[in-house]
């Protein structure tokens, strides 16, 4: 669309921007400042430069939550974009059925992160749960709170169930959109099921596709509720994520320093991601 | 072959989403089941039904303050916070649809990261702001810290919404003598009502979802039911089944909501652009 050029329109948007920079300027000025001065209590601070950025970028412990933050994100991105196809390519067009689907499978999306991590840990427990009795059963060791793999296979399943169906969601509106016309041309000219996926229903799906893969890498990588309820960050620490060794460091060790560096720069991590994610969805809407 | 094949796989087609849904609802059963089970029944015996179906983890959550005040706290500041966001997005949103304007792009993108931000990069700086204006524990300040991401998010629907709605609608109505408050409210607003109501949706699910940033501001009076939970799991006496009826609870507002937005969910999570 056209648009006009008014400077005025910047009234409109005041509102937004005190609000948001209530909520989020201040707070990051005030981690920026703690990350370039140390304290011996007291209130009282001295500048210290870059040393905290040094320690944070030279610690095992920055790195190997890194890592783990970022195998987490590739293996739930290569179970969930998948399947989420698959489903949606199998969903009923009309019918019935529609509404049905839909409400059951956005029925995860709404439910409270701490208790989806409540679900999976009553599920997965030997003792009492369903998943865990029924492994046990089957003469499987299972237990995710001593077993480092089953602990992450654990999150793995649980995140796979709690967020497969955004990717089913927006693959299905994107398919959705196609004309039957399509589907008829494809007919005539006898195209077989995988080349209707290649050439007819996969372009089609392109734009949310890019949006769904986006928006779960990005929020697989700052998850912290389901892993923090569910396992705790253990057993050890092989599940500690970023988010879990940031609040354990700021809230629970009162670090701040060192907190507020490994803030800015998870911080940066997720602005570079933004600007990709930015750039690609504004250069898809150009191509309409 | 493929004349063959296809309508076979097609007439199968169906199982994948049954499965699907099967798998979703599994540990929601589960969750259900508990939560209908005396607490010796849960750790004892391992039934897939409850053989004494007992109504008394309902009845302690609706007769304890320190439980059923959860709900009503979480209920106040996520509709705080939907009205917030929604009103302070609706002029936003219009002027991004409408306009260029010096920094436009730069603002755009800005708003967008802090719908990317971790909560746990906000956690602590929350906490000493919200303490320097004395507003910890209140219904409030959770509301205004879930604005955070809720109105960046709320902006970038909106604005989804009001791209389709042609340009030439508001020239007609200023032609026509329209003050911009009035043709805002009178004829703009209705055409994206269903905008505005994936909007809300989406805001009310985002802030009633959240746990980190709610736990972090609210100490008694506005602790949210999902903080209440936690201090359940974590406290020596544990009663599984008060537990997974609380679980329970918190899953049917979002089951009622969800079926008006039925057919825009896709549209919102795609931040309005499908």
């Amino acid at each position: 669309m056209e648009k006009t050029w008014n400077n005025k329109a910047w009234f409109m948007v005041l509102p937004v921007l005190v609000l948001v920079a209530f909520s989020a300027v201040i707070p990051l000025m005030t981690v920026v400042n703690y990350s370039v001065q140390d304290t011996f209590g007291n209130n009282e601070f001295f500048w210290a430069g870059t040393d905290w950025f040094q320690d944070v970028l030279e610690s095992d412990r920055f790195w190997d939550a890194l890592t783990r933050n970022l195998i987490f994100s590739a293996i739930i991105l290569a179970i969930e974009i998948p399947l989420g196809i698959v489903i949606a390519l199998n969903m009923p067009k009309r019918g019935i059925g529609v509404p049905i689907c839909l409400v059951l499978m956005a029925l995860p999306l709404l439910i409270p992160w701490n208790v989806v991590g409540t679900i999976w840990q009553v599920f997965g427990r030997v003792d009492i749960g369903l998943l865990g009795r029924v492994v046990a059963s089957m003469g499987i060791n299972y237990n995710y709170v001593q077993n480092p793999i089953d602990a992450w296979v654990t999150l793995i399943i649980m995140d796979v169930w709690h967020w497969t169906s955004l990717v089913v969601l927006l693959c299905y509106a994107g398919l959705v959109s196609i004309p039957d016309a399509y589907y008829q041309a494809a007919k005539i000219d006898g195209a077989s099921r995988w080349s209707v996926f290649r050439y007819i229903q996969l372009p089609k799906m392109k734009r949310v596709l890019l949006i769904a893969f986006l928006l779960r890498f990005m929020d697989s990588f700052m998850i912290y509720t389901e892993p923090f309820v569910v396992t705790g960050g253990g057993p050890g620490n092989s599940t500690t994520f970023l988010s879990i060794d940031l609040v354990k460091m700021a809230i629970g060790q009162f670090d701040l320093g060192p907190a507020a560096a490994l803030s800015i720069i998870y911080f940066l991590i997720i602005l570079l991601l933004s600007w990709i994610f930015y750039t690609v969805m504004t250069t898809s809407d150009a191509q309409g | 072959m493929m004349t063959t094949k296809q309508p076979l796989s097609q007439r199968l087609s169906w199982l994948v989403p049954t499965i699907y849904i099967v798998f979703l609802l599994l540990p929601i059963y589960w969750l259900v089941n508990m939560s209908f089970k005396e607490t010796s029944e849960i750790l004892g015996a391992f039934t897939l039904w409850p053989e004494n179906p007992t109504l008394r983890n309902y009845q302690v959550i609706f007769t304890d303050p320190s439980w059923y005040s959860g709900y009503i706290n979480s209920i106040i500041y996520v509709v705080l916070n939907t009205v917030i966001s929604v009103t302070v997005a609706l002029p936003a949103a219009y002027a991004f649809s409408r306009y260029r304007f010096l920094g436009d792009k730069h603002l755009f993108f800005w708003l967008l990261t802090n719908r990317m931000a971790p909560p746990a990069v906000f956690a602590l700086p929350f906490f000493q702001l919200y303490s320097a204006f004395g507003l910890i524990d209140t219904h409030i300040a959770v509301a205004i810290a879930h604005c955070l991401f809720n109105v960046p998010l709320a902006v970038w629907i909106l604005e989804g919404f009001m791209s389709g709605v042609p340009k030439e609608i508001d020239e007609t109505a200023y032609i026509d003598g329209y003050s911009f408050p009035r043709f805002f409210m009178k004829i703009f607003v209705p055409l994206i009502a269903s905008g505005i109501g994936v909007a809300a949706f989406f805001c009310f699910m985002f802030s009633w979802v959240e746990l980190l940033l709610a736990r972090t501001l609210t100490t008694t009076d506005a602790k949210p039911i999902a903080a209440t939970m936690t201090r359940t799991v974590s406290a020596s006496g544990l009663d599984w089944g008060v537990l997974a009826a609380a679980g329970v609870l918190t899953i049917i507002p979002g089951a009622l909501v969800i079926y008006f937005v039925r057919n825009y969910i896709a549209k919102g999570f795609a931040l309005g652009r499908v």
